[in-house]
């Protein structure tokens, strides 16, 4: 039975759900207060734009793209951002990077990446201070109201201190570790925010992603050329480097189980709005985006790449579309394969 | 035997359907009071009346003669008066009026000698080919091309393949199937004409594999034979010509080529039949099986129906709710097309009339803007991408949506059934074609105007320079004849000032 536009955004909801458990296992309240916010914010900002613009309410604030939208943008924050990076985030997202466009299907760029991206270049403190996973903070529990507390603006409970609650992502760590010139191993085996492959807790959470975007590809709402080109150029780049200098350069493994790489290659890359339409132009965006991520992580000045990557080849999904078409049945050789 | 088959590109699994109207066997409709012939009931050139208003006729008599190469004759489906001809709803996506030919049949179903022509392993392919044409046989199994046409590979071209299509693909139409079933000996036996008519040397039967009934009686019926009875498997459009090629022998007919090109024929198996019966019994193409079904129909069924009967006589027949009647479609689901109204009689290609309620139907979802999610170039047969195409139809971009190859399109409707925005594709891209037809027609019409033109300023121009040289040729003659019995000499002045005024009024008056 054919699918509405509905359906296939709710499927997409759904399979972040595993990943999603991960994330508030390891960091809490803060994960849920972000995205329930978000999500009220995207549906509030929707429906002004479409009453400005004049479209009729109910099918487009039902179709769940803001929804999708809200919610891959408030996981890509930090878990304890204040309310108004959520706020300003998910907003112009909504309003400039989707609505102004055109709304739905309309878009030239991602509209959460953009979001992300704008709040990046914004305010770089708030959004490189990520939250530790909560075993890392060993002085507080922190609750559901304390994250409240914490995002809007409450201040810290008692006893517990801006430097406990916060540290450097994985990535980052990794790249001023690697400039003072230590050793990929001992940066890993030292640090407490490691685990084993990735960050800690981020590689159970990119599990969880991991498992959703299966379930994704067995449902037919995503194809898998995007995610596997990605994730097999981003892991192919990885492992030249890894194999010529292992001391400065981190396994293929630690790259596909850090950072937003496995996020971003079943639920970003693959918006089908914003990327192109035929199969062998999907395989090079794809391909493109992984040899970009990992060109920014190590020589970049950001710490994660995932959301310029994308943009970036957002930008390129014209182009591609323009020059590669798929072969028509019946031009071109007739072999009998 | 097992033989390998080919997959297509995408494609979809649909509703089939085809019980409701399956489980009966086949019956005669009962004889209409008024037959109505459409003269343009195939592809090509309309046929021409040779009956006037007043003329009695014969069950099997030729009421309109094919006019052109690509035409078909019409014959009369029964005996009774021709009572009116011109224009009439007919029934076509257009929703206009053609001309027709209407006869109130008289009840006595009488038959005009019919000239049969005894063996066919005696004729030669042009004399078959001749018998199939003055019979009007046209391709039934959609698009009613004329059938003699595709008899004939051309000079230089040998058929390696005949494709016998009883795939019947598409929901709800079980005519072929039924046919298949109840008369497979006459299939064969068309087949087996059509191939001599071809000398084809292989011939292949394809039916999908959820008529396990009709394979079996064409199994039986082809046994003992080197025909291939083939089960093809249930997705649609499998039984398009070209996706069934693909199917059968691996090879993919050329975008802009003819299946011929690549050495394969394909006909319908209802036009093996009528084949048969036009050589056996002389019988010309006057009736065929059909099926009528959809919700709103009591008892849905297949019938013999005589060509040219109106739909709602079928209606009445199986049973029908008007006030529930939400689509009237003749042809299926998918490929169909509304009707304008019940009063249009059946035609040659017609295989179903289709009544549905609202609740047949699947729920009208909104219209929503393309996400580009790609899942209609999933589901294109001919790998064509549906999206680009909408977007290009969408902006009226007559010269994009042909480089995006629209005239590939075989208008399936898969792309438009599979969209999550609900978007309805298919009208874009008719709505495109005919655009670009008609920009066509344009452009040949200016073209033959500005030739016109062009020609008339030519021959102005000469008539010019010939007056002048006959002036120049007058005087010579004057000046070397100087001495002239004068009476001729003006009466040739005069004849000759009358001419050019003539000329010049005649030229006056093409401006
Ligand atoms: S299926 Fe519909 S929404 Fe998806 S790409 Fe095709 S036209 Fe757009
Ligand atoms: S209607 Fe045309 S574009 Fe759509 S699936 Fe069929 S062939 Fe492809």
């Amino acid at each position: 039975m054919p699918v509405s536009v509905s359906t296939v955004m709710l499927r997409v909801v759904y399979a972040l759900i595993p990943g999603l458990i991960a994330y508030i296992w390891f960091f809490g309240w803060g994960v849920v207060v972000n995205i329930l916010f978000a999500v009220a914010i995207a549906l509030g900002c929707e429906a002004a734009m479409l009453a400005i613009r004049d479209r009729p309410l109910k099918p487009f604030l039902t179709d769940g793209s803001a929804l999708v939208t809200a919610v891959l943008l408030a996981i890509s924050i930090p878990p304890l951002s204040p309310w108004w990076i959520t706020l300003i985030g998910t907003a112009f997202a909504i309003i400039v990077a989707k609505q102004l466009y055109g709304g739905l299907g309309y878009n030239t760029f991602n509209p959460a990446m953009v979001g992300y991206v704008l709040l990046l270049i914004s305010f770089p403190v708030e959004m490189t201070s990520w939250q530790a996973p909560l075993m890392l903070i060993t002085q507080h529990s922190l609750g559901f109201l304390d994250a409240l507390r914490i995002i809007f603006g409450g201040g810290l409970p008692d006893g517990l201190r801006l430097d406990a609650l916060t540290t450097a992502t994985p990535l980052d760590t990794l790249k001023t570790q690697i400039k003072l010139d230590h050793n990929v191993d001992d940066i890993i085996s030292t640090a407490p925010i490691f685990g084993h492959f990735g960050g800690k807790g981020g590689e159970w959470i990119s599990a969880g992603f991991l498992l959703g975007g299966l379930w994704l590809l067995y449902k037919r709402v995503i194809n898998w050329h995007i995610p596997t080109a990605m994730i097999g150029a981003l892991l192919g780049m990885a492992l030249i480097f890894f194999i010529i200098d292992p001391a400065h350069y981190p396994s293929p493994l630690f790259h596909l189980f850090s950072g937003a790489t496995l996020l971003g290659a079943f639920f970003i890359a693959t918006d089908p709005v914003t990327a192109p339409a035929s199969t062998r132009g999907r395989l090079l965006y794809g391909a493109l985006i992984g040899v970009l991520v990992y060109v920014i992580r190590t020589w970049g000045g950001y710490p994660d790449a995932v959301a310029f990557a994308v943009l970036l080849m957002n930008l390129a999904t014209p182009t591609i579309d323009y020059y590669i078409h798929s072969r028509v049945f019946g031009h071109g050789e007739n072999r009998k394969d | 035997m097992i033989r390998r088959l080919w997959k297509f590109n995408g494609g979809v699994h649909l509703p089939a359907h085809k019980e409701e109207s399956a489980s009966h066997p086949v019956r005669r409709a009962p004889l209409p009071k008024r037959l109505i012939l459409p003269l343009h009931q195939h592809i090509g050139e309309s046929a021409e009346a040779v009956v006037k208003a007043g003329d009695r006729v014969l069950k099997g008599q030729m009421i309109a003669h094919a006019k052109g190469f690509v035409s078909a004759p019409v014959h009369a489906p029964s005996s009774g008066v021709v009572v009116e001809t011109g224009d009439l709803p007919v029934p076509h996506p257009s929703g206009l009026s053609a001309p027709c030919i209407v006869i109130e049949t008289d009840g006595a179903d009488q038959w005009t000698q019919l000239q049969t022509h005894g063996d066919y392993t005696r004729l030669d392919p042009s004399a078959l080919r001749n018998i199939i044409r003055e019979a009007g046989i046209v391709g039934l199994g959609g698009a009613g091309f004329p059938s003699f046409i595709k008899l004939n590979p051309g000079p230089g071209k040998a058929v390696n393949t005949l494709i016998l299509n009883g795939v019947e693909c598409e929901p709800y139409i079980t005519c072929d199937d039924m046919l298949m079933r109840e008369r497979a000996p006459d299939i064969i036996a068309g087949l087996r004409i059509i191939r001599h008519a071809l000398r084809a040397r292989e011939c292949i039967v394809a039916i999908e594999d959820n008529k396990p009934g009709a394979y079996a009686a064409m199994c039986a019926a082809a046994a003992g034979t080197d025909i291939h009875v083939v089960q093809v498997p249930t997705i649609y459009p499998a039984g398009g010509e070209k996706q069934l090629i693909k199917v059968l022998t691996g090879m993919e007919v050329p975008g802009n080529g003819l299946p011929i090109h690549i050495g394969v024929v394909c006909h319908n198996v209802g036009t093996a039949a009528a084949v048969y019966r036009a050589v056996e019994y002389g019988e010309p193409l006057i009736s065929r099986y059909m099926t009528i079904t959809g919700g709103n129909i009591a008892q849905p069924r297949n019938l013999e129906v005589l060509i040219g009967t109106p739909v709602k006589d079928l209606l009445d027949e199986c049973g029908w709710n008007p006030a529930t009647l939400d689509r009237l479609l003749m042809g299926g689901p998918m490929m169909g097309f509304a009707l304008p109204g019940d009063d249009v009689p059946v035609i040659k290609t017609t295989n179903c009339i289709l009544a549905m309620t609202a609740a047949d139907s699947q729920p009208q979802r909104p219209v929503m803007p393309c996400i580009r999610c790609g899942a209609c170039a999933d589901a294109c047969p001919v790998n064509l991408l549906p999206q680009q195409l909408y977007w290009h139809a969408h902006a009226k971009d007559l010269d994009k949506v042909q480089e995006y190859n629209l005239f590939d399109c075989i208008e399936c409707g898969c792309c438009s059934y599979v969209c999550p925005s609900n978007i309805p594709l298919v009208h874009y891209y008719r709505y495109a074609k005919t655009e670009i037809w008609a920009k066509e027609r344009e452009k040949q019409k200016a073209e033959a105007a500005r030739l016109r033109y062009e020609f008339r300023l030519q021959r102005i121009e000469r008539e010019k320079t010939e007056r002048a040289a006959k002036h120049t040729q007058k005087k010579e003659e004057l000046t070397a004849a100087p001495v002239d019995p004068s009476g001729t000499k003006k009466a040739a002045i005069v004849a000759a000032m009358e001419r050019a005024q003539a000329k010049r009024e005649e030229v006056k008056s093409e401006e």
